[in-house]
């Protein structure tokens, strides 16, 4: 079943990539094996999903006049160029390279998608099974449950629609989008593209996405603007950060990658109990916040000093903690 | 997989091309360079006998040697009159798109040496795919840091020099630095970040290091004891629980819900609120005590009890040393 079927698309493309002018569907009917000679019906739909699955598949095939002055005869070709692969001039470390990204994606569809691409560029002629070059093996995990979805809509130029959890709210709010890349930034995912709702560029993280992306639009409706460069518009988009410089005491010989921040150390000063001793320790950070949950995390052996909002931060979370008014 | 007509017209477009190119090829070697089995390449070749150009007659069909191949399955598999089929498909944006993201990770991962090859590449198959100038998607994995670039090339070093490797290690959870000797396996990365998989004659036991853990490395004289050990696949991830680890069970917040994500939890279980509740394999408290401490705000600890009370203890002497400072 499955080789009649194989053996029928395989020589409809032959046929009209063969052929120098546009096929007329009785003649395809005519020629090739398997088509129903008897049922015009069974016929038609037999065609029309044919022709769907080899569009699937990426084949260009094209509709035309059969004959420049009979307008009303059309017929089906698929135009060399449009179909071919264009010859890739790889050199032998070049295709080596390839070989490597065959093992990159942990994404059941990508890792698919990419050894489809690279049995292609093997049928060209390129040896992409060499020895590798020295590099270490990355892996490009996506687990989200949206990126599937999101990565197709990104392709396809589809607008989507989808519920989200900004971070640290607990409501679930639909947001609607025009997606123009799927990208990492720190280790996350997140897609990039125009906010229907707030009418400018905007990025979400796909973990925060609730339940199902969904089309919002036809696949095609919508244009990247020319000259976009989503790695610029994403380093962009992300949250500014400005500096602060922040102090801690630490027990002596505990806190050690603190200590390596650090950009001065002023060893044995006066600390908070005799159990051992104390160095006082100048920081710069971005984020006071995480520096409080990193003080918070040694347990006893970090005390915040300044400034005065880091200090309230882990004072507030320790009576919380404990129970005890601050 | 491998059944689908869709599957076998694509892998038929791709073969006609690649018997041409490689001219004879062994059918073993055929069936792995395209992922399905002998069985099914053999499959494939039948219907790739019975297609040709309209007409299809002797002259017109494809030329393979099925029948030989039938009778020899060690055989050489040889093509002929396909010329008609002589270059692969085009890349779908789909394949593009995961072959250069793949190689945008490749490229962040490499040494400076090999980092030109990668480039050529990339550029090559994105003038190629044309897909638009706009990029699609993009990895952007963390660059390494020289200090871990230069202790990666001392292991890389140890590891073709079959030597022994002095290592400083720091352990966040106890907040130590350590000393050991390991024999190296291999350097590999996950998550964007390197590993370095060894034998920890400490441990005596098979161990994952943090390149970025590393404070301090010395090659030494000593050969490897454990040296035909296969390297760890890490495609499944970095965890594994142990038969002795302590099962934890802990509540999140909905804000906290993002750490199901990035650390390894066994279960979870949405709850009422929209947060989650999670058990973890904890191999040592001390690692859950900091978390309690560091998300207090999102993140309590329900069992095993005492280590509940214990976080209230910590954080009431914690809260006597900021007042004592105050």
């Amino acid at each position: 079943m499955t080789a009649w079927k194989s053996e029928r698309l395989l020589n409809l493309v032959i046929m009209l990539l063969v052929s120098r002018t546009y096929v007329t569907k009785d003649r395809i009917r005519e020629v090739i094996e398997g088509y129903d000679k008897t049922n015009d019906e069974a016929f038609e739909k037999m065609f029309e999903r044919d022709k769907e699955e080899l569009r699937a598949l990426g084949i260009p095939i094209e509709l035309g006049h059969v004959d420049k002055f009979f307008e009303d005869e059309q017929g089906y070709r698929i135009a060399r160029d449009a179909f071919e692969l264009p010859d890739i001039d790889f050199t032998p470390d070049e295709a080596a390279v390839l070989g490597l990204a065959a093992r990159v994606w942990q994404h059941a569809g990508l890792a698919s998608a990419t050894s489809a691409a690279l049995v292609k560029l093997r049928a060209a002629g390129h040896d992409v099974d060499r020895e590798a070059i020295d590099a270490l093996q990355p892996r490009v995990v996506a687990d989200e449950p949206a990126f599937n979805d999101m990565w197709e809509m990104t392709i396809s130029r589809t607008p989507v629609r989808f519920g989200y959890r900004r971070a640290g709210a607990s409501e679930v709010v639909e947001r609607h989008l025009e997606p123009w890349g799927v990208v990492t930034s720190r280790d996350r995912w997140y897609v990039v593209g125009h906010d229907r709702d707030r009418g400018k560029p905007r990025m979400f993280r796909l973990s925060r996405i609730v339940g199902e992306v969904l089309p919002d639009g036809r696949p095609g409706s919508f244009e990247v603007p020319e000259g976009t460069d989503v790695r610029a518009l994403t380093a962009s988009l992300e949250p500014r950060r400005t500096p602060t410089t922040a102090t801690v005491l630490a027990r002596k010989g505990r806190a050690a990658l603190l200590r390596r921040l650090a950009s001065e150390v002023a060893e044995s000063v006066d600390g908070p109990d005799e159990r051992t001793e104390w160095d006082r320790l100048t920081l710069t950070t971005y984020a006071v916040d995480e520096l409080a949950e990193d003080v918070l995390a040694h347990l006893g052996d970090v005390v915040a000093i300044d400034p005065t909002e880091l200090r309230d931060l882990v004072v507030e979370r320790l009576s919380q903690l404990s129970g005890v008014p601050a | 997989m491998s059944g689908g007509s869709k599957e076998q017209v694509t892998r038929l477009l791709a073969l006609a091309p690649y018997l041409q190119t490689r001219g004879e090829v062994p059918l073993q070697e055929v069936a792995a360079d395209f992922g399905v089995t002998p069985a099914q390449m053999l499959k494939d070749l039948r219907v790739l006998f019975m297609c040709g150009l309209p007409g299809y007659g002797p002259g017109d069909l494809i030329d393979i040697n099925v029948e030989a191949l039938e009778d020899d399955p060690d055989g050489l598999v040889r093509v002929d009159n396909a010329e008609f089929l002589a270059r692969p498909l085009r890349l779908g944006s789909n394949e593009a798109s995961a072959l250069i993201v793949a190689l945008h990770a490749l490229l962040d991962a490499s040494p400076a040496g090999s980092r030109d090859v990668v480039e050529r590449t990339l550029a090559k198959l994105e003038e190629a795919a044309a897909a638009g100038s706009t990029p699609l998607v993009d990895v952007h994995l963390p660059r390494l840091r020289p200090a871990v670039e230069g202790a990666r090339a001392a292991l890389d070093d140890a590891i073709s020099r079959n030597r022994q490797v002095r290592l400083e290690y720091y352990v966040p959870t106890r907040d130590e630095t350590t000393q050991r000797v390991v024999d190296p396996i291999a350097v590999t990365v996950a998550d964007g970040r390197a590993y370095l998989d060894a034998w920890c004659h400490l441990a005596e036991d098979r161990r994952l290091f943090r390149v970025d853990r590393i404070t301090g490395l010395e090659v030494l004289d000593a050969p490897r004891v454990a040296h035909d050990l296969e390297p760890r696949d890490l495609s499944a991830g970095l965890f594994e629980p142990g038969p002795a680890d302590l099962r934890a069970r802990v509540l999140l917040s909905p804000e906290m819900r993002w750490f199901a994500e990035y650390y390894p939890v066994l279960t979870t279980q949405d709850t009422a609120d929209g947060g989650l509740e999670v058990t973890l394999a904890v191999s040592d408290e001390r690692w859950l005590l900091r978390l309690a401490l560091r998300f207090g705000h999102g993140l309590t600890v329900l069992e095993p009890v005492d280590l509940r009370a214990r976080v209230a203890t910590i954080a009431a002497d914690a809260q006597r040393l900021h007042t004592a400072t105050a």
